[in-house]
């Protein structure tokens, strides 16, 4: 196995750290909004969660474009990790934006662009996961999988623009403003501060997981051919 | 015909043809013998151009696999344990379906000779659905030779077929062949192949470990070659 | 008993054109899965019933009064989530077909480009989807009477149909070789396809209640790219999909 790289654990250390000084920013830094009150504060968290599902679905198509030109393993387990990291983050957003939902439109849900295309990502995601899991040959579990999270990422733009020539009720805190949406606020300095903050903060969670997956997937691996190799 | 040079087949972190030589002069017929997961059926189908090589050269008729498949393909008939026809679709209709895939001129003429040659001439308007195993195993060499191939590939074709069946289709097997073409067979089944082959290579551990020509041995001593050659490995 | 012709490969070189060798293979897989279906009619009329119980349930699930179900948004809304299932079923078998018995290894082997075939079935599937949907509507528009006679709906079913099945007989492809094969493919296939779903509703929608073209050109327009980049897409990785 390989030993775990010096750089890892320095950003292991780096990414706690920046979590810590973002859930300080996000609930004594930045000021309590006036119209909606502490619940508001979910939003740094939600959109940044948002942000980090989006990465994780950029990077399992382009991982996968990738693999289908190399046929390298490697980009396989990529792929993986960015969707098994996708998923929980694209989750904690859609629950988050709930929690905030609540009680400022008064629903737990409503079916505007944003919500639905965050549902949708998560319904491919586990459909890849699905995929993945019904076929035993490797080579092929890796290529259809490439091929679903290429087809996905297509769809997910597509579905969004589509949901969106609705009228939504979805505050659009950054984008074009529209008037009827109930729930929208302007950002004071020190809300963008946290705000910026709480997404470069999840930038580095979202590394810092991918880097631990990749080294799983790759340790998996090793076992495997071990194994292989004990067999005859 | 055919060359092989060391060629590798992995299916993920498992290898299963581990750099495997292999060379067939045009109008041999070889019985490839092995034990189960020797890599048998892994080895026919990259011949067959149904899965890529991992590493190493294949060359059939002069073509080189997978670069030239498609014309690799013109060339190549295959019979699989498999039957590879539509069971509702009649006889006649599933060789002009493959012979239309294969631009093949002249094609009711052609299915109408092929359906002679493999004894179903009677049956040609009956779908496939009813046919018995031994009667879709002929019709699927029918299949495998209407574009008149001078490579025939057969996995294993005896496999599910009872003594009479099984003797059918060793005639057609043998009409086949006769009319120069090259032939690898795959069987578990060393009397048979002993009949009719005219070299016998045995494949395992994924590489061929050892191979005999049909006037070189007698066929008592055929088993005992096989089980050496297992042995050796 | 024996074979008249000398040794020499009958399938034809590069007489023939690329295109009239595509031509004729795509044709060849639309002829076979058409002939197989006319004989033994089981997937029309799978899909059939399957059409007219869902309408059956409809009736029943959502107890409307006859003004409300009559509506354009009710009717556009059920007809697509008819054609949406009924789709599965006919994408499904197309593809189990060639499971069976290594019938896609037979394909394979034929010296045609693996597109002929993809689009081959994609026609196929496409011919077989607007069969069930030619029937289904003159059925829909007896049971709740309202008029479906409508040329800008048919557009909008067609151009929903060839963007469903453009990407339905790909995904199809994949589900029918995993071994949870037949719930897999929904799964797969509906996140995928909710814009042309999203779109066709609304369109159809539009047409019903005699809206302006203005308004229903985007969707329109949508569902023409969905097409289009999908058709593309799924030409593109159909080799990786079927290949070993």
């Amino acid at each position: 196995m390989n030993p775990k790289p010096r750089l890892l654990t320095v950003l292991d250390i780096v990414t706690i750290i920046l979590l810590l000084i973002a859930t300080y920013m996000v609930f004594f830094y930045a000021p309590q909004e006036a119209v909606m009150g502490d619940v508001q504060r979910v939003f740094y968290f939600h959109v940044a969660a948002g942000w980090v599902g989006m990465l994780g679905f950029i990077g399992a198509a382009i991982s996968g474009i990738i693999y289908l030109i190399k046929k390298d393993r490697k980009w396989d387990i990529v792929g993986l990790a960015a969707v098994e990291i996708g998923i929980v983050f694209i989750f904690i957003n859609i629950v988050t934006g709930s929690i905030w939902a609540r009680p400022i439109w008064n629903t737990w849900w409503t079916w505007d662009p944003r919500l639905t295309t965050a549902t949708v990502m998560l319904l491919i995601y586990l459909a890849y996961l699905m995929l993945r899991q019904g076929i035993e040959d490797p080579d092929r579990r890796a290529r259809f999988g490439a091929v679903y999270a290429i087809i996905g990422s297509l769809s997910v733009p597509l579905t969004y623009f589509s949901a969106r020539i609705f009228r939504t009720i979805h505050p659009v805190v950054i984008g074009s403003g529209d008037p009827t949406a109930t729930g929208s606020f302007d950002m004071t300095p020190m809300m963008t501060q946290a705000f910026m903050f709480s997404l470069f903060t999840f930038t580095f969670i979202f590394i810092d997981l991918f880097w631990h997956r990749i080294r799983l997937g790759q340790e998996a691996d090793q076992i495997e051919q071990l194994r292989l190799k004990t067999m005859e | 015909m055919i060359k092989v040079q060391k060629l590798v087949k992995r299916f993920g972190l498992k290898t299963v043809l581990r750099g495997l030589d292999f060379q067939v002069e045009q109008g041999e017929f070889v019985a490839l013998l092995g034990p189960n997961g020797a890599g048998k059926t892994t080895f026919l189908r990259i011949l067959a151009s149904l899965s890529r090589p991992s590493m190493g050269i294949v060359n059939i008729a002069g073509y080189r696999l997978p670069e030239q498949a498609a014309a690799v393909r013109r060339r190549l008939g295959v019979v699989s344990h498999q039957s590879l026809l539509y069971g509702d679709l009649t006889a006649e209709e599933n060789l002009m379906f493959y012979g239309r895939m294969y631009a093949i001129a002249g094609l009711p003429e052609r299915v109408r000779e092929v359906l002679e040659l493999v004894g179903l001439s009677t049956r040609r308007r009956d779908l496939v659905r009813t046919f018995s195993r031994g009667m879709q195993q002929r019709l699927a060499i029918g299949r495998a030779v209407l574009h008149d191939p001078d490579v025939m590939l057969f996995d294993e074709p005896h496999t599910g077929l009872d003594q009479d069946a099984s003797a059918m289709l060793d005639t057609v097997l043998r009409e086949v062949a006769a009319r120069g073409r090259t032939v690898v067979m795959t069987s578990h089944d060393l009397a048979r192949a002993a009949d009719l082959a005219s070299r016998f290579d045995v494949i395992s551990r994924g590489v061929i470990g050892a191979s005999v020509r049909s006037d070189e041995i007698d066929s008592n001593d055929l088993l005992a070659f096989y089980r050496g050659a297992l042995q050796e490995s | 008993m024996s074979e008249a012709r000398p040794v020499k490969s009958l399938a034809r070189e590069n007489s023939s054109s690329k295109i009239v060798n595509f031509i004729r293979a795509m044709g060849a897989v639309v002829w076979k899965d058409l002939s197989a279906e006319l004989r033994s009619r089981e997937l029309i009329s799978a899909m059939l019933v399957f059409a007219l119980l869902v309408i059956l349930i409809f009736n029943f699930a959502l107890d409307l009064d006859p003004a409300t179900r009559r509506e354009p948004t009710i009717t556009a809304g059920v007809l697509w989530v008819i054609f949406v299932f009924a789709g599965t079923l006919g994408l499904n078998r197309s593809m189990a077909v060639e499971k069976d018995r290594g019938c896609m290894d037979g394909l394979l082997l034929a010296p045609v480009d693996r597109s002929a075939i993809y689009f081959g079935k994609v026609l196929g599937n496409l011919l077989f989807m607007m069969m069930v949907e030619i029937i289904v509507l003159p059925i829909y528009s007896l049971l709740y009477n309202v008029s479906l006679f409508n040329p800008g709906l048919l557009l909008v079913i067609l151009l929903g149909s060839i963007g469903y099945v453009a990407v339905g007989t790909l995904l199809a492809a994949m589900a029918v070789q995993a071994r949870t094969r037949d719930i897999l493919l929904p799964i797969l296939l509906f996140p995928v396809v909710l814009p042309v779903i999203l779109a066709a509703v609304k369109a159809s929608t539009g047409f019903l209640d005699g809206s302006e073209m203005d308004l229903i050109r985007p969707w329109l327009n949508l569902l023409i790219v969905y097409d289009i980049i999908f058709s593309a897409v799924a030409f593109m990785v159909f080799d990786y999909v079927v290949e070993e």
